[in-house]
């Protein structure tokens, strides 16, 4: 006689049961009820558990931080520059301002490749080998540390031009926007419904206008979102600038120079030794998170209208 | 009337026009149709606009260019970094990354103690944050009441982005407090006796660093594996109710045995993520090039060591053997993000996870 695989036989009882009828109201076959009810009841709490200890402190640092900024913040941080050590006052409106130089360098050259690659994913790559492989390489890109296109933006412009600059800075940034932004948009456009393709394609316009009026156009709202949070994101980034940007305790709005940036400017002060320069890193802290939360929220207000399904 | 002869010249003319490639094409042939003088109003207006073959090809070529922008970019990264450590490459070999010499005065260089600091942080923090996000991810996917999923989702997104120099913040004026007074002298009375929490603690050290980074990873973490577990079709779990499992049976058989590959793949991510942590952990580990025991003591990780003297190095073999650092950085984060990507994709065919 085969034994049932399905069954082990409680201890103590070594036969096959498969000739016994089955007997639910037995002792073993309750205690066994009994324990995976309990095994159930207690993973349950373990899950609630951890989502509780993971979201209230994490919720809790995020309070933290914007009533730290919130207290921090005053008119002066966004008019004046960085006051000398040991005297009052004093604001990072030079960061703002050299982030924002940076940005839109970083922006002007990441945002249209990273379009175009999207492009050529969701219009010309469906199915395609090398789309697979651009798709791989861009998700693989995304995670590389920032610190190595720091290193990378320095050895290539740095270098050569033998002085840190706010371009080197920009070009950094520019190459950690590009894989984000190509996955975002050829998300959008996989959302754009054939039909509209085809009734363009069908009139005789051209392929490339078709891609430029028709899908691109009705993905634009979403295409918009994916870069905002690309800018979001690295918007707060550090560790590409430190030595492409280097920062600048003066103003400055020339490309080959060292420039400022908030991020910077909130590690400096972090780690100096001076009270009212942690007050002013908090103060830029707020003004970083804000930007993100802003970015972030309207991802999602399109995500649940369903222009976004799984694009971040 | 004689027709008139077709020569061999004529033959050609008539059929090269559909013969060769689309750029010598348009508009040419259709406008000069032979004996055709009045054409129709709808032709004439489509063929004064061109067949768009030119501009396709063009249009196709710089996005696929841009595209290609992409492979030029990590290739470019890897050259540039190896022409600029080639002198540390050549004077240390391959003996730089088993050596734990670190002296930028005589130019002796060995990456060891930043490869043990990085291992040990980011495998804390792992062994922190997994569990963690595990519960989380099968609390947000099996057990959560619908109302609550969105905003705890949403919550988890909005950390996720949260700049690193922000945590890092945190991390200095906050745990690192919390850290030297609390926790750390806690620690030592109870687990002392293990050898893990000796020596004196600074409140910055190994094992604030692996806290910070565990905060960091875990909703990145979470949030990948709830989109896996989500992958998983609903029949599945139909199938194992049914049977009569409990819902934790049902979850472990039905649900996270089908969805474990890609688990693997969510923590690798995570993993690949603690390695190259930059900001957050300079702020905090106290950048001390050292093999030490304790997780009390200051250590340094491979990005952090970049981070914090690569603006100072002088002399071209210290700046080459932070690049080095840098390049080995870049590839085993490759390595380790194109192992993960593979599992994550194997799951969820390709589309891409919300938290990067």
């Amino acid at each position: 006689m085969s034994t049932n695989p399905l069954y082990t036989p409680p201890p103590g009882r070594d036969e096959s049961p498969l000739h016994i009828p089955l007997d639910i109201n037995s002792r073993y076959i309750r205690l066994n009820r009994v324990r995976r009810q309990a095994v159930n009841r207690a993973v349950t709490v373990l899950a609630i558990l951890s989502t509780v200890l993971v979201i209230v402190p994490l919720v809790a640092i995020f309070v933290y931080l914007l009533y730290m900024g919130a207290s921090s913040l005053n008119l002066a941080f966004f008019t004046k520059i960085p006051a000398p050590v040991g005297a009052e006052g004093g604001g990072m409106a030079n960061a703002i301002v050299g982030s924002g130089v940076v940005l839109a360098i970083a922006s002007v050259l990441g945002i249209p490749v990273g379009i175009a690659a999207g492009v050529y994913l969701a219009e010309f790559g469906r199915g395609k080998m090398l789309a697979a492989a651009v798709r791989f390489t861009a998700d693989v890109l995304n995670g590389v540390p920032s610190i190595v296109m720091g290193i990378s933006a320095y050895s290539l412009i740095v270098t050569v031009q033998h002085h840190f600059s706010a371009f080197s800075g920009g070009v950094a940034l520019a190459i950690m926007m590009v894989p984000t932004i190509t996955r975002t948009t050829e998300e959008m456009l996989a959302t754009v419904p054939h039909a509209i393709r085809e009734a363009a394609l069908g009139l005789g316009v051209p392929k490339w206008r078709t891609v430029l009026s028709v899908s691109l156009k009705t993905a634009s709202p979403g295409i918009i979102t994916g870069c905002m949070l690309a800018f979001a994101r690295v918007a707060g980034e550090t560790a590409p600038l430190l030595f492409t940007a280097f920062g600048n305790q003066f103003w400055s709005f020339k490309l080959n120079e060292p420039i400022a940036a908030l991020p910077l400017q909130i590690y400096v002060y972090a780690i100096s030794p001076y009270d009212e320069w942690h007050r002013l890193a908090w103060a830029g802290s707020l003004v970083l998170i804000v930007m993100i939360m802003v970015a972030v929220t309207l991802v999602r207000i399109y995500a649940a209208r369903g222009m976004m399904k799984g694009a971040s | 009337m004689a027709l008139p002869q077709m020569t061999e010249d004529d033959s050609k003319q008539r059929i090269r026009p559909i013969a060769v490639p689309a750029e010598q094409r348009e508009p040419a042939p259709i406008l000069e149709m032979p004996g055709d003088g009045a054409m129709s109003a709808i032709r004439k207006h489509l063929t004064s606009r061109g067949s768009g073959a030119i501009a396709d090809r063009i249009f196709l070529g710089l996005m696929l260019a841009c595209a290609l922008s992409i492979f030029a970019i990590v290739i470019f990264i890897v050259w540039i970094l190896v022409l600029r450590s080639k002198l540390s490459l050549t004077q240390f070999g391959f003996h730089f990354f088993v050596r734990s010499a670190w002296d930028p005065v005589s130019g002796d260089f060995g990456a060891l103690s930043f490869i043990y600091g990085t291992l040990v942080t980011s495998l804390l923090a792992l062994a922190m944050a997994v569990p963690l996000a595990m519960g989380v991810a099968i609390f947000l996917t099996e057990l959560c009441p619908r109302r609550l999923r969105a905003p705890i989702s949403f919550v988890t997104e909005l950390l996720a982005a949260i700049p690193s120099v922000v945590y890092g913040l945190w991390a200095v004026f906050v745990l690192v407090p919390i850290m030297r007074d609390q926790l750390g002298p806690w620690l030592y009375k109870y687990f002392g006796w293990t050898g893990l929490f000796e020596g004196y603690n600074f409140g910055v050290g190994l094992l604030t660093a692996s806290i910070i980074l565990a905060i960091m990873i875990l909703p990145i973490i979470s949030s990948i594996t709830r989109d896996i577990m989500l992958a998983v079709p609903t029949s599945q779990r139909e199938a194992v109710l049914a049977l009569g499992a409990t819902r934790w049976e049902m979850i472990r058989t039905g649900v996270l045995r089908n969805a474990r590959i890609g688990i693997v793949g969510a923590v690798i991510l995570g993993l690949g993520r603690a390695l190259g942590e930059t900001m957050a952990v300079t702020m905090v580990i106290g950048n001390h090039p050292d093999i030490a025991k304790s997780l009390f003591a200051p250590g340094y990780t491979l990005a952090s060591v970049i981070a914090n003297e690569f603006s100072e190095a002088t002399g071209d073999l210290y700046l080459s053997a932070l690049i080095e650092i840098g390049l080995a950085l870049f590839l085993v984060t490759i390595v380790v993000n194109a192992i993960a990507r593979g599992l994550v994709w194997a799951v969820t065919r390709g589309t891409p996870s919300r938290a990067h």
